[in-house]
């Protein structure tokens, strides 16, 4: 998959599953002090990435990720 | 020690007759129903395939996504109403106000988010215990109703919650005006909160044989004390009231729809689901409002009967009424409003309360629709069909739950 693609990909699972609105989404953009994602938040994004990108992410990665480009970084090399 | 009086000085509801006080009541007056075929489900498989639906509820409207997609619809409704009536109260709190720290609110729900229970028990089973919701609990519990309206609007007093099933918003309102009448807050958003209507629940009704399977006219479905009643009929919704100690009202000039002057409660002690026959227990809810409010029985003008349409409460109801009015039970308007709305289960208490506030507030009783055929166990008079004026002064709901919990509220003219 396409770094676009996953980007773009992951910024409708933000508007889709975690309701944020997509004009405050870039790839700098802190989860918790920008999009005020709380950790339950965090925990639907993990599943809703795991579910759309058919990867496994297991917690100690999760609590790593901070901005959204992080998050991005990490489904590409999980796709390899 | 002066006694504390709690007076109501806001109102909102999201009910199957509308989505705004107003609306709500000039419906009920009309005498119209909110009863037709379910919506939200597919019903092929079920017996019964009508309902009272909140229709085209559309959440955004009210709050941003992101808020509302993590409450369950039954707490979607509850921060709609509270919001409206804080408005019609003239409330609101900033998050360092002093005064938002003596208001609160008591909610009451039959059974909390069963529309996400039913949902994440599927995920559950079908996808496996790591890909349930991290929200499904908050999302669950019967409390967060209040919990989310004290988040939202600053209300950081007392904040409690009553589960006693069809009977819980009639004790979250009884509770609440003796929070206030104890010293505990000078507000308390109170009211109730239901949206059941989906499979688990009707099919489990179903099997206890409660609701009505008139699937060919749901508008006729739900006949209170009519001999050819059949079941409830589901409802679903919440309306919430504000509850204000008077002298607090007065001093901020605030407008006074009426008194919350009697609360009074028993338990059948009977039978799971089945109200005692004779209604001994409901009556005693009844003399225990009366007394409580220091009233008899000839100074009620109106009742808005708990009246659910099926065939053992509204004969047992009947009955009741009987014994806690004497002679005078047949001279007091007895109406079910559940004719119109459906069932709201656990939030039917507050609505009802609402009607008894509105029918004091415009001298007028919204009927009991759908009154053909008189029942020889129900001969009161339930203002059937019509509306009627009439200078209503004092009013009482009565409210009744599975487990026996029966309470009734009296609420009188300002």
């Amino acid at each position: 998959m396409e770094r676009t693609e996953i980007e773009s990909k992951l910024v409708d699972l933000l508007v889709d599953e975690l309701g944020l609105e997509r004009d405050s989404i870039t790839m700098a953009a802190a989860f918790e002090e920008d999009l005020d994602v709380d950790s339950l938040g965090v925990v639907e994004l993990l599943m809703a990435l795991e579910d759309n990108f058919d990867v496994k992410i297991p917690d100690e990665e999760a609590e790593a990720l901070t901005t959204v480009g992080e998050a991005a970084d990490l489904i590409a090399a999980k796709l390899g | 020690m002066s006694t504390r009086r709690v007076v109501i000085t806001g109102l909102g509801t999201v009910n199957p007759l509308g989505t705004s006080v107003d609306g709500f009541w000039k419906r009920a007056v009309d005498g119209s129903s909110g009863v037709d075929r379910i919506t939200l489900f597919d019903t092929t498989e079920f017996s019964t395939k009508i309902a009272a639906e909140v229709t085209d509820w559309d959440p955004d409207q009210y709050m941003p996504r992101r808020e509302a997609r993590r409450l369950d619809r039954s707490a979607q409704f509850f921060v709609v109403a509270t919001e409206q009536a804080l408005d019609d109260a003239d409330l609101s709190y900033e998050e360092d106000d002093p005064a938002a720290l003596r208001a609160g609110v008591a909610v009451g729900s039959g059974i909390g988010g069963i529309i996400t229970t039913q949902n994440e028990i599927g995920v559950l089973n079908d996808r496996g215990p790591d890909r349930v919701s991290p929200l499904a609990i908050a999302k669950i519990i019967s409390n967060m109703s209040g919990g989310v309206a004290s988040i939202r609007f600053h209300l950081f007093g007392p904040n409690t919650c009553a589960v006693t099933a069809c009977a819980a918003s009639a004790n979250a309102i009884g509770d609440a005006a003796e929070i206030i009448r104890r010293g505990d807050a000078d507000v308390m958003v109170a009211g109730g909160t239901e949206a059941g209507v989906v499979e688990f629940a009707l099919a489990g009704f179903i099997s206890a044989r409660a609701v009505s399977a008139r699937n060919d006219e749901p508008a006729l479905a739900s006949r209170p004390f009519d001999a050819g009643r059949d079941g409830f009929v589901m409802g679903e919704g919440a309306a919430a009231l504000i509850l204000e100690e008077r002298e607090h009202a007065k001093a901020r000039g605030a407008r006074v729809y009426a008194e919350v002057t009697g609360y009074g409660m028993s338990a059948d002690g009977y039978h799971i689901t089945l109200p005692r026959p004779g209604g001994a227990g409901a009556a005693r809810a009844m003399s225990n409002a009366m007394r409580n409010a220091r009233l008899d029985a000839g100074d009620i003008d109106y009742i808005n009967a708990h009246g659910t349409s099926t065939q053992a409460n509204d004969a047992t109801e009947t009955a009741a009424i009987k014994t806690a009015f004497g002679d005078t039970a047949y001279r007091v308007p007895v109406s079910s409003t559940k004719s119109m709305t459906g069932h709201l289960l656990g939030g039917a208490g507050a609505l009802e309360s609402l009607v008894c506030v509105l029918a004091i507030r415009d001298g007028v009783i919204p009927p009991t629709i759908n009154y053909d055929t008189p029942d020889p166990e129900c001969d009161l008079d339930y203002v059937p069909n019509e509306a009627r004026e009439v200078d209503v002064r004092t009013a009482m709901t009565n409210s009744f739950g599975f487990g026996g919990h029966n309470v009734a509220l009296v609420f009188a003219a300002p």
